[in-house]
């Protein structure tokens, strides 16, 4: 497929990794971020790991928008579908995510509940035209790049004069994760984030642009490469990261420039900003409430805000103590270092966020890396130390 | 989740909506994100919406960039067996 298969090159992605191996110093300690668990997920999936010299490890980010779901509003969503006896319209990836009870919206389909899944928002909207007399609520979950779709449909349903549809919105916002995991407890306190840089998000980047970047490269000093989800994508931008390290720079540079502009998609930009609003804060699963990091929809629209429409609890679910997710999520530990990872958690028994779906670093590590004796990101080396990029 | 991928725009439908191709499988998606579109263009599809257009231009220079690498390698190779 263009734009795709010349990005898969594999002779290609072992010249690029030559040149990292060649270029890392080899006293020095690289550690990058990846935000986005679609790299996460390509990552694992195309075996970047073993291409790469033993000097330079990826920490796996927060940014599936499964995993960091809290609990509370997923059992919101199932009472919803249960109580309620709406017609909830869910992305096929929440379907199978345990909430409290073990229950989740496939298991309450099962036993009856109206859930259906869609592949897009607009299909939603279409469920509710046709079913004037039921309720009909949108799950809406998702990072910047799932959030203008939403907008539309929203007010497209106003211009419809639909009666019986309204969204749960659960949109987040990307850059405020991305300040929280610089401005962690653990980075404050001891100062040992090991972190000398992010590879940024790819599809979120085409609404935002490059732009929202730019502060972290100038507030914290890391470098910022922008990078898209092929394997060449993601090679090339860690030899441009492991480049800005070596020369001392923390700049935003964007190796996805073929989708990624400075201001992104202003049209897309626009209608998010005229019918949501910032929440003042909001729980993420694995990091804790997070300020100002997740959308609401605006008062104006409030007729087909589920939040206001029907009552549901909002319970805050306890997570096992010992699941090391927030941790994780902030490069000071890896899943191996969780005394639960593989057992008891997996991807069918997830404990925290991180094994929810395969684009979370403990269900990615588990599928993919658990057999290999070396993988990167799983040895302890990276964890607690001292901050070398200080040098 | 946050997975998308390149279409090629076939049929302009509407001002909202394009008929593109996806790997051989025609779909009709929602291009109000990005009025400006014409047939041939291709643009990134997630959820049923196209988020953005590719520029051809830019995504030339991209595997320049990776070719760069390729051609450094083979005269390093070169170098270290004449
Ligand atoms: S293995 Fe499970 S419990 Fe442990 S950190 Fe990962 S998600 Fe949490």
């Amino acid at each position: 497929m263009k734009y795709v298969d010349e990005y898969r090159d594999g002779a290609l992605a072992r010249d690029i990794a030559g040149r990292i191996r060649e270029e890392v110093l080899p006293q020095k300690q690289y550690h990058f971020m990846e935000f986005c668990g679609g790299h996460t997920h390509a990552i694992f999936r195309y075996g970047i790991p073993d291409l790469l010299p033993d000097n330079l490890k990826m920490i796996h980010g927060p940014g599936c928008p499964v995993c960091v779901l809290p609990i509370s509003r997923l059992d919101a969503a199932i009472e919803l579908a249960v109580s309620h006896d709406v017609i909830l319209c869910s992305y096929g990836d929440m379907l199978r995510v345990p909430g409290s009870r073990k229950r989740s919206l496939l298991k309450v389909k099962a036993e009856g509940a109206d859930v259906r899944m869609v592949y897009s928002c607009m299909d939603a909207l279409r469920i509710a035209a046709e079913n004037p007399q039921r309720e009909v609520v949108f799950f809406a979950i998702g990072f910047e790049t799932t959030t203008p779709p939403t907008a539309l449909v929203i007010r497209q349903a106003r211009a419809q004069g639909l009666k019986n549809f309204s969204v749960y919105c659960n949109h987040l916002l990307t850059p405020a994760a991305i300040s929280n995991i610089l401005e962690s407890p653990e980075v404050r306190d001891l100062g040992i984030l090991p972190l000398d840089g992010f590879v940024g998000p790819a599809h979120v980047s085409t609404v935002i642009g490059s732009q929202p970047y730019h502060y972290f490269a100038e507030e914290y000093q890391k470098p910022v490469v922008i990078a898209g989800f092929e394997p060449l994508d993601m090679l090339q931008a860690i030899l441009m990261l492991v480049r800005q390290v070596n020369q001392g720079r923390a700049e935003v540079e964007n190796e996805f420039s073929r989708a990624v502009t400075f201001q992104g998609n202003l049209r897309a930009r626009a209608v998010v900003a005229d019918t949501f609003e910032l929440r003042r804060s909001f729980e993420w699963r694995g990091l804790g409430e997070v300020p100002y990091s997740a959308l609401r929809i605006k008062q104006e629209f409030a007729e087909f805000d589920a939040e206001k429409r029907f009552t549901v609890e909002y319970r805050s679910a306890r997570e096992n103590k010992a699941c090391e997710c927030g941790a994780i999520l902030r490069g000071v530990k890896s899943p191996r270092d969780c005394s639960l990872f593989a057992d008891p958690c997996t991807p069918e028994n997830p404990l925290g966020s991180c094994m929810v779906s395969s684009e979370g670093a403990c269900a990615a590590y588990y599928s993919y890396g658990r057999y290999r004796e070396r993988t990167f990101a799983t040895d302890r080396s990276h964890g607690a130390t001292v901050k070398e990029s200080a040098i | 989740m946050c997975l998308a991928i390149p279409v090629r725009v076939e049929v302009i439908q509407s001002p909202d909506m394009a008929l593109v191709d996806i790997g051989g499988v025609r779909k009709s998606i929602n291009i109000a994100l990005v009025p400006d579109v014409v047939v041939g263009d291709y643009v990134i599809l997630h959820v049923g919406y196209a988020l953005n257009k590719i520029d051809p231009q830019e995504a030339q220079r991209t595997l320049q960039l990776f070719a760069e690498v390729d051609e450094v390698s083979r005269q390093q190779r070169l170098e270290n067996n004449p």
